[in-house]
């Protein structure tokens, strides 16, 4: 089985395996909960319980096809900054690192897919595709999903469909999610009026970093809320309408910052480029806003191709736990904030200062606005 | 075994679901007849149990409420904090269930994937299940042909069973 090291040493596969266009929508994520029949959930079973389902389920996952050569570790044999690191790259759940006794956690190789023994549910597995793709991430989990009920028996009735802790994900046990990277809906002070509507159909809406509209880095969740009464295509389908309005809003807006205000789009970006450039400390809250902005940059045509990947893996690597594991010791907050401008200094020392042409002589204008109460 | 209302020798045993929970009660012929368990029009166990003077045939709980049968999770616990023990809480809270995801999806029943295999070792499960406690009847009501054809068919569906289900 594979080391901690040798796991978090390459970025995972859906920061950097997008052959797509991932400059709005960064990554679309199935998450599916299952519980083992006639056995406590991990919230009232006692340890020897919890260790009894770990016991059953840890060698299953392990032998499947995909997790072939993967990681898989007890949390006990993992200390708090190794398990934070997983957190950071969305591998574990914060609850899940947490807990101790009984759980575990299976990763494959290229972090594409991940299943968390014991967390809320005995089983909450998970698989991430770079870019929009939630119909190929649902296929790779569900495949995951069938192998698994070959060997195990799972909790089922006909009626509510998976058996889970929470009746909040009953039914399918699916949570399907898109990561969108929204700054021009911010700048524009379109995001809350989006946002609503969103939330209006019945979708949940939350910052990936921070809490609300408020997100830092621009960055937000979109996932589905109902898990009963409708089919997983059918929840996918909406989830994926919806996310492509919202995408396609903040392509328009993008759009309508250039073509309005271009001077203003080209001093947000260029001060991001010179502040990552040359600050000797940086907060996580600053980072984040101008890593955002140089992202925007990369797409609208300031900065070379290849841009928006060095950002994406700045997001994972100047969090606090991926600081310390660099370090390789604890730290303060004073040191992090040095490191971090340390990292992000050396990751964009050959990046050129923005050519602000793409931004300054935008042609034709935008499109006509597209209609938000149709989402 | 003795029969839990006059004390003669039990001739029927009863298992029946009652408000979620599985109950058990053994009676002679007459006490039986009595209480027309035989009576084939059906007869609701609870009854039987919660007439006055029966009571102290229901253990009561150590906390008020009702307990699932799997895991011991409790009615008030259920409402303290809720979420659910096991997957037979689902079936034991039955009634709550309905009133705790009222609103919170999109319908109340599953349209979704099902376990293949598994769902048809559970259907034969339930369906052995309910021969068996027919046969149970029949033989008691000394009905021998119909007993016969119940255990052919609980043979059939038990050999059914055996290469794809439980073993993998």
């Amino acid at each position: 089985m594979m080391r901690f090291s040798t796991l978090i040493k390459h970025p995972a596969e859906w920061m950097t395996g997008g052959t797509g266009d991932n400059s709005v929508v960064l990554t679309s994520r199935i998450r599916l909960a299952r519980n083992l029949a006639r056995h406590p959930f991990p919230g009232w079973a006692k340890k020897n319980q919890r260790r009894e389902v770990m016991e059953t389920l840890k060698p299953a996952i392990e032998n499947l096809p995909c997790m072939k050569d993967g990681f898989s570790k007890e949390l006990e044999e993992l200390d708090s900054v190794q398990k934070q690191v997983l957190v950071e790259r969305h591998l574990i759940s914060r609850e899940h690192a947490a807990r101790g006794e009984g759980s575990a956690a299976v990763i494959e190789r290229q972090q594409s897919v991940s299943i968390m023994i014991n967390e809320e549910d005995h089983l909450r597995m998970q698989a991430i595709h770079p870019g929009q793709d939630l119909h190929h991430a649902y296929r790779a989990i569900s495949e995951i999903d069938d192998h698994l009920a070959a060997s195990v028996e799972y909790a089922f009735d006909l009626r509510l469909g998976y058996l889970t802790t929470c009746p909040t994900n009953l039914g399918t046990g699916m949570r399907a999610s898109a990561m969108l990277h929204l700054p021009a809906l911010v700048l524009s002070d379109q995001i809350g009026q989006v946002l609503q509507a969103v939330n209006k159909i019945g979708l949940a809406v939350r910052g990936i970093f921070g809490e609300g509209s408020e997100s830092l880095g621009h960055l937000f969740q979109i996932s589905n809320q109902s898990t009963l009464g409708e089919s997983e295509e059918n929840i996918l389908e909406r989830l994926d309408r919806v996310i492509s309005q919202v995408a396609k809003n903040e392509r328009f807006a993008r759009e309508k910052l250039v073509e309005e205000d271009p001077d203003m789009v080209a001093d947000k970006i260029g001060r991001a480029y010179g502040l990552l450039r040359h600050a000797w400390l940086i907060s996580s809250k600053e980072a984040l806003e101008h890593v955002s902005m140089l992202r925007l940059g990369g797409d609208l045509g300031a900065f070379p191709a290849g841009t928006s990947r060095i950002c994406d893996e700045l997001l994972m690597d100047i969090q606090p736990a991926h600081l310390q594991l660099h370090t390789g010791r604890k730290l303060s907050a004073e040191e992090r904030d040095t490191i971090r401008a340390e990292i992000v200094r050396s990751r964009l020392q050959n990046l050129e200062a923005p050519d602000n042409r793409n931004i300054q002589t935008n042609g034709d204008g935008p499109d006509p606005s597209p209609d938000l109460g149709v989402l | 075994m003795d029969c839990d209302k006059c004390g003669k020798p039990a001739k029927v045993h009863l298992t029946q679901l009652v408000g979620g929970q599985v109950k058990k009660i053994a009676l002679c012929n007459e006490c039986a007849n009595q209480n027309g368990v035989t009576d084939p029009t059906g007869f609701a166990l609870a009854d039987l149990l919660l007439t006055p003077g029966q009571a102290q045939l229901i253990p009561k709980p150590a906390t008020s409420g009702r307990r699932c049968p799997e895991c011991g999770f409790s009615l008030d616990d259920l409402q303290r904090v809720r979420r659910f023990g096991c997957g037979t809480c689902y079936v034991t809270f039955r009634d709550e269930v309905g009133q705790m995801i009222r609103g919170m999806h999109k319908g109340a029943e599953h349209l979704g994937k099902v376990p293949q295999g598994q769902i048809f070792e559970q259907q034969r499960r339930e369906r052995l299940a309910d021969l068996r406690s027919r046969l149970d009847i029949a033989i008691h009501d000394e009905k021998y042909e119909i007993a016969a054809s119940i255990r052919d068919e609980i043979r059939q569906l038990e050999t059914e069973a055996a290469p794809a289900g439980e073993g993998r």
